[in-house]
This record gives structure tokens, sequence and C-alpha cells, in this order.
């Protein structure tokens, strides 16, 4: 996606016995995960299982209390050519077009180009026509195609989403779906939690399944779902845990 | 009461009749207080987006102590600061007493506190916001001060003419450290006091009434330009 | 935008400092809110300045409150009247100095119906002693102003002291004085100056004058140079000199305010 050499790759991604406590309550509790490759890995699990915290954990937006994150080449914390979309969308108070440029701005692009890029970006995701509207007066999916863009933009390596569709009508849900197709295409590496089985269905390579802060499951899609190997696990795609 | 009706005939004769010493008192009013707001808002939007952004030990203290001096009397700041300018005082030499910049440094010292706890306040809500967001793009807190000061913008115009109300109605502060000197430090308020002090209440009250104008002029336009804003960028 | 900002304060910053620079040869009086009210220095100052082409910032304010400015050196000179603080600052150093310049008188106002009765009284004391007797309202400067001196002498010389529901302290000054006692119904001793300059009158008259008791003299001041030696004092002695002389003095016998002379030149 880059005709420039690109930089050493920063996967894979190893959580080593990654603990999170808050006022005394462990909210994630050794979690221990490897992640390489070009797939997509869904997070599932009930609400409150850790789901969104474990992705802010990666994406180094908190630092965990016990054990270690490592990316490849950045031995601590936050690492580059990585990006995050939030379950809602925070967009600033500019226009559309502005939100693209100031990401591009933060990422180092020079100003010359800036322009530039953000418009093929709206135009990627069908949004030329509202990109002088101010970004916050935009419906909820219009809203989330443009976090969408944004992250397109900083051309990250691994792209996490925190249940992106989980306050959007199908149409829009469509739309964001296409979109993570389209990022792992140009390969991206997607990490996104969900907990609707269907969209998991849809788009899972290999499932990470977390249930009261712990990781109880790491398998690829096609057995989390035929043969689940633990009673929680079962019980979740069946229907029974109320997320 | 005659006395209110008089006034405004006053006011309407100061204002229609354009009497050049009322402009030059208006003048320098709007010299004295614009300046020192925009001195103070120089200082405050960043202190302010400051102590909003980081926390340190004894930042509760900063935070309790402007808000406690959001309340401080004029004269009181008025004194302070005459104590600072005097000839015996530590800035003495800089013989600012009895100027218009003694008067500006005054209502800095009034306005400073009352920009700066509300632009934190302001920025603090706004920064729970988009915390995570600029943190994924990988944007240190203090690159995000301009962008904070930028997106709060139209709250922080509405903090800014609260600092510019205050300066331009106190009247204790520009008292003492002006000395109301007639043409050289004599505002809007200092000349309603001393209208006042002389009995001659039609004309204070009238100055009063081109006072009142004024900051509802200032007012009014700030409030246009915050709606239509709001309404283009939402 | 933050760029025209930035230059509209510039601008302003600049043309407030100018404005200080504008005129070097000037200096600052400290003197009573009296003098300043009463439309003396609007009349007086325009002729030292086309004489000598000095300008007097006056700042008016209580006579206790002027000493003090004098006392800090924020002041180069100092017309105020309280002859024996004058004196006391003299002897203590801060003022190498002090002459007679002229001096106005104080009346006694109160409500028309004056249900004390002082119209009749012979002296001013006397016409103080009636008004505690009858524990009539009276409003009081309060704010050790020279005015206020004057006020306490003469309840001493009438041998009350002043206290109780009916002797009210304001730590005003004298207009404001003048405002609430005429709200309130309350006798009320004045500076013959402000009084006639004051228009918000209400119920209140003259009902005593003429006692020489009520004498209120004014002093002018040459502030120490050994002890201030970054004021003006040149330019403050030529103020002084020319208060003195007879084209200052001429000028105050000049000053009147609704066809009445309010003060009467006296220098030696």
């Amino acid at each position: 996606m880059n005709d420039m050499r690109l930089p050493p790759s920063i996967l894979p991604l190893e959580l080593e016995n990654v603990s999170f406590v808050h006022r005394g309550q462990v909210l994630l509790d050794r979690i221990s995960l490897r992640l390489e490759g070009h797939g997509k890995t869904l997070i599932m699990g009930p609400n409150g299982a850790g789901k969104s915290l474990l992705m802010r954990l990666c994406h180094g937006l908190l630092k965990p209390t016990g054990g270690r994150i490592r990316w490849s080449g950045h031995a601590n914390g936050k690492a580059p050519r990585q990006a995050m979309v939030f379950q809602r969308p925070v967009l600033l108070r500019r226009s559309a077009l502005a939100n693209l440029t100031y990401a591009l701005a933060a990422g180092g692009t020079p100003r010359s180009r800036r322009k530039l890029l953000a418009w093929e970006a709206l135009e990627h995701f069908g949004l030329t026509a509202i990109a002088h509207r101010p970004a916050r007066v935009l419906s909820g999916g219009e809203q989330q195609r443009l976090a969408l863009a944004r992250a397109w933009l900083l051309k990250p390596e691994v792209l996490f989403l925190d249940e992106p569709t989980s306050a959007l009508d199908p149409a829009a849900i469509k739309a964001v779906e296409d979109a993570v197709a389209d990022f792992h295409r140009q390969g991206t590496r997607i990490v996104m939690s969900s907990h609707d089985l269907n969209q998991a269905r849809r788009l899972a390579d290999e499932v990470v399944f977390l249930y009261g802060g712990r990781l109880i499951e790491h398998s690829p899609a096609e057995v989390f779902f035929s043969q689940p190997q633990t009673a929680q696990a079962r019980a979740f795609i069946d229907g029974e845990l109320v997320w | 009461m005659s006395a209110t009706d008089n006034a405004f005939q006053t006011a309407l004769t100061l204002v229609l009749g354009v009497d050049p010493a009322l402009m030059g008192i208006v003048a320098l009013s709007l010299q004295v207080s614009l300046t020192a707001v925009l001195i103070a808002s120089l200082l405050a939007l960043p202190l302010g987006a400051a102590l909003a952004l980081w926390a340190f030990p004894g930042r509760g203290m900063i935070v309790v102590l402007l808000n406690a001096l959001m309340g401080l009397p004029p004269v009181v700041a008025g004194l302070m600061v005459y104590l600072l300018l005097s000839r015996a005082g530590p800035l003495g030499q800089w013989g600012l007493l009895f100027t218009p910049s003694a008067m500006v440094v005054a209502q800095v010292v009034l306005v400073l506190p009352i920009i700066a706890a509300l632009t934190r306040q302001q920025i603090e809500e706004l920064w729970g916001e988009y915390r995570e967001q600029l943190s994924s793009f990988g944007i240190a807190r203090w690159r995000a001060i301009p962008t904070l000061l930028r997106d709060a913008r139209f709250g922080l115009i509405t903090v800014i003419l609260a600092g510019f109300g205050r300066a331009s109605a106190e009247v204790g502060a520009v008292l003492i450290v002006g000395g109301n000197i007639d043409g050289i430090t004599r505002v809007m308020t200092t000349a309603i006091a001393l209208e006042t002090n002389k009995g001659n209440l039609p004309l204070a009250l009238g100055l009063g009434i081109v006072l009142l104008l004024l900051v509802a002029v200032v007012n009014g336009a700030a409030y246009v330009v915050g709606e239509t804003a709001r309404r283009r960028l939402g | 935008m933050v760029v025209k900002i930035l230059g509209l304060g510039l601008g302003l910053a600049l043309s407030l400092g100018s404005q200080a620079q504008d005129n070097e040869r000037y200096i600052t009086l400290a003197s009573t809110t009296s003098t300043e009210q009463s439309g003396l220095f609007d009349a007086v100052i325009p002729q030292f300045r086309d004489t000598t082409g000095i300008d007097v910032h006056v700042v008016a304010v209580g006579t206790g409150q002027a000493f003090e400015i004098a006392r800090r050196g924020d002041a180069d000179s100092l017309l105020v009247h309280d002859t024996e603080g004058e004196q006391r600052f003299v002897a203590d150093g801060y003022a190498t100095e002090r002459r007679d310049v002229m001096y106005n008188d104080f009346v006694i106002v109160g409500p028309t119906d004056d249900p004390a009765g002082i119209r009749d009284a012979e002296t001013a004391s006397e016409a103080f002693s009636m008004i505690a007797e009858a524990e009539a309202p009276f409003a009081s400067r309060g704010d050790d102003s020279g005015t206020n001196r004057a006020e306490l002498r003469l309840w001493e010389s009438a041998g009350v002291e002043p206290g109780g529901e009916w002797y009210r302290e304001l730590g005003s000054g004298m207009g404001q004085t003048l405002n609430t006692a005429a709200g309130m119904d309350a006798y009320v001793m004045s500076d013959r100056a402000t009084w006639v300059a004051f228009d918000n009158r209400q119920n209140l008259e003259l009902l005593f004058e003429g006692d020489e008791a009520l004498f209120n003299q004014y002093g002018s001041l040459l502030i120490s140079e050994e002890r201030h030696p970054h004021l003006k004092h040149d330019l403050a002695r030529q103020w002084h000199d020319w208060l003195l002389s007879e084209e200052g003095q001429r000028a105050i016998a000049d000053f009147e305010l609704k066809g009445q002379q309010l003060f009467f030149p006296n220098a030696e």
C-alpha cells in the first residue's frame, strides 16, 4: 500500500502474563497471547469480560499493572503504525475534512500533501459529499466511516476496532464490515472486539475468548465455533450468556 | 423618580452629543479593560489547560486557590497592586502607579483567575472526550493544548467575556491604583463613583447606562459570532 | 485570527505606553476630594500650566490616604487640610516645608425642620451639644479625613463623646456622606465647597455657619528630597511656589461656583 520501503514489522505482538488491577479489582488476569500474521482476530466474550481493556492495553493507551506487552522491535509501551477505532467515534469539533488533515498532521505528513490524501480517503469511503460538514453533526454511520477513513490515512500495520458496529443500523454495519475487509486486503492486521456472533462468524479468522478477565480460549474461528473447548464458550455460542 | 428620567435624558445627550470628554473616558475604559483581558488570556488559557491536563503535587491547591481568587474583592486586588507598584514597593522603580498601565495590571490580577479557572473546567471536559483519540494518534499532552484550546474556542469566548465583564465593571481596583486622574486615568466606573460623590446622580446614572450599553454591545457581538460558528461547526 | 488579536493587543499596550510618555513635564499631586470635587483644580491648574508648561495630575483621596501616598513616595506634592497632621508630617521628616495656601470653612447641614434647633446656636460646639442632646441622627465621615478630624475636635470641645444609635460613622467620602445624610435626614458637617457643589440635597439645608472654629486651613507641602530622591522635586517646587505667588493666590480667589467664592487665599 506504500511505494516507499516499509519499516520493519511491529508484529508479532506478545503478551506475557498481563494483568490489570483497578481499585483492588482484578479486571484482567495474567493474559498471555501472541498475535502475528495477516489474519482477522475477533475478541469475544460477555460484557465486562475485559475486551475493550485488552485492546487499550495492546494499543498502548493504558499500561498493564502486571506482566509485559511487547511489540517486535519496541521493547516497551507504544509502537507506531497502529490505529484504533472506538465504539463511539471520537471526532474533533471540526469539519470532516479537517478531522482527516489533523490526523495526517499528527502523523507527520507534510502540509502540502495532506489535502490531497484526505480527499482520496473521503472518496474511498464515499464521504466526499459531507467533506465540509461539521464532523459531530454527522449520522452515527457517517461518523464511524469517517473514523475508519482517518485510520486508513495512518496506513496502520495493525488496526484495533472496539465494537465498531454496536450502535449502528444494518446498512452502516455493512459499510463498516466492507471497510474492515478493505483494510485486510491492504495487508493490515485486524484486531476487533464484538459480541455479535453472526458478525464474528462472517469476519473472524481466529477468536480470542475472554471470560471474567481471563483468556479462556484462543483458537481458529472454525474450531471455536464448531468445537468450543470450554463450557463458558459453549454457553456463549449457544446464546445462553447474556452480554 | 425624576432622577431616573433625567438619567436617561443625560445618557442620551451624552451618547448623541459625542461629548469629547466622555469619548476619552470610554476609549480609555475599553483600552484598559481589553488590554487587561488580552494579557490575562494569554497567560490564563495555557495555565488553565495545563491544570486540566496534568496531575502534579499541589495541583488541587492551585485549583482551589484560583476558584477562591475568582471572588477576590477588587479593592483588595487594587490594594495589593498598589503596594506592589508603590515607590516603597518592590516594583516601585517602574513608576507605573497612577498610570493606565497600573490599571491594566490590577485588572489582569482580577481577571486571570476567572479565565484560568473556567478554562480548566472547559478543557478538562474536552480532554476527557479527546484523550484516548489524541493518545492513539501519538500526540503528547503538551502538543494537545493548542488542539484543545482551538476546539473549545466557543466556550472559551464566553469565558473571556466573563473576564471582560469583570474588568470593565469593577471600580475598587482602578480607583486605588489609577487615582482617577482627570483625563489620564479616569474611566467609566471611577467617573460614575465621582459623580455619585458629587451628588450628581443623573450624570452618574447616565454614565452607568452608557457603560451598560457598551458591555451589552460587546457581549451581543460575541454571542452572534459564537452562535453562528456553533451552528456551522457543531 | 490569532495574529490579528495579538496585533490588536500590542497596539493597545503601545498606545497606553505612549500616553504615559506624552507629557513628561507633570507632577502627581495628592490632594483631598473636597478640592477636586469643587472644581477648584479645573480652574487653577490650566493657569499654572500656561505659565510653566507643567501639568498637574490630581489624585483626590481622603486626607489620611493622601498622607500615606506621600509618605510612600507615590506623589510629588501634597495639598491637604489638616494643619496638625501636616506639622507632624514635617516633624517626622517626610516633608521639608509646609505653607498656608488658602482656607474655606465647614458648614453644618441638616434637615429643614431642624429637630435639634441648631439654627439658634451661638457657636459650633454649642450646635454639636444640641445635636447630641436631642440625639438627632448625625452622619460622620468616619474615614480619618481632614473633615473627619475637624469634626472630632469639635465634639471634644463640646464635651461630647459621640456614639450611640444617633451617631453614624459611614467611612465614606464627603459626597457619599452627604448622599447618605440626605437619605436619612441626618445632620452632617461638610466643607463648604462640596456642599455648594452638591446637587442631591433633597431635604437638607445649611443650618449653621460662620464660627471661626469651622475654618478649614489648606496647606501645601514640599516632600523631602532626602527621603524620596526619585520624585520631581524641581517641578513640585514650582507648583508650591506658584500657589503661594500673587498669581496663584489670585487664581484661587477668582474661582467661583454658583456665584460663590469657595476658597480664600491666605499665604503669607
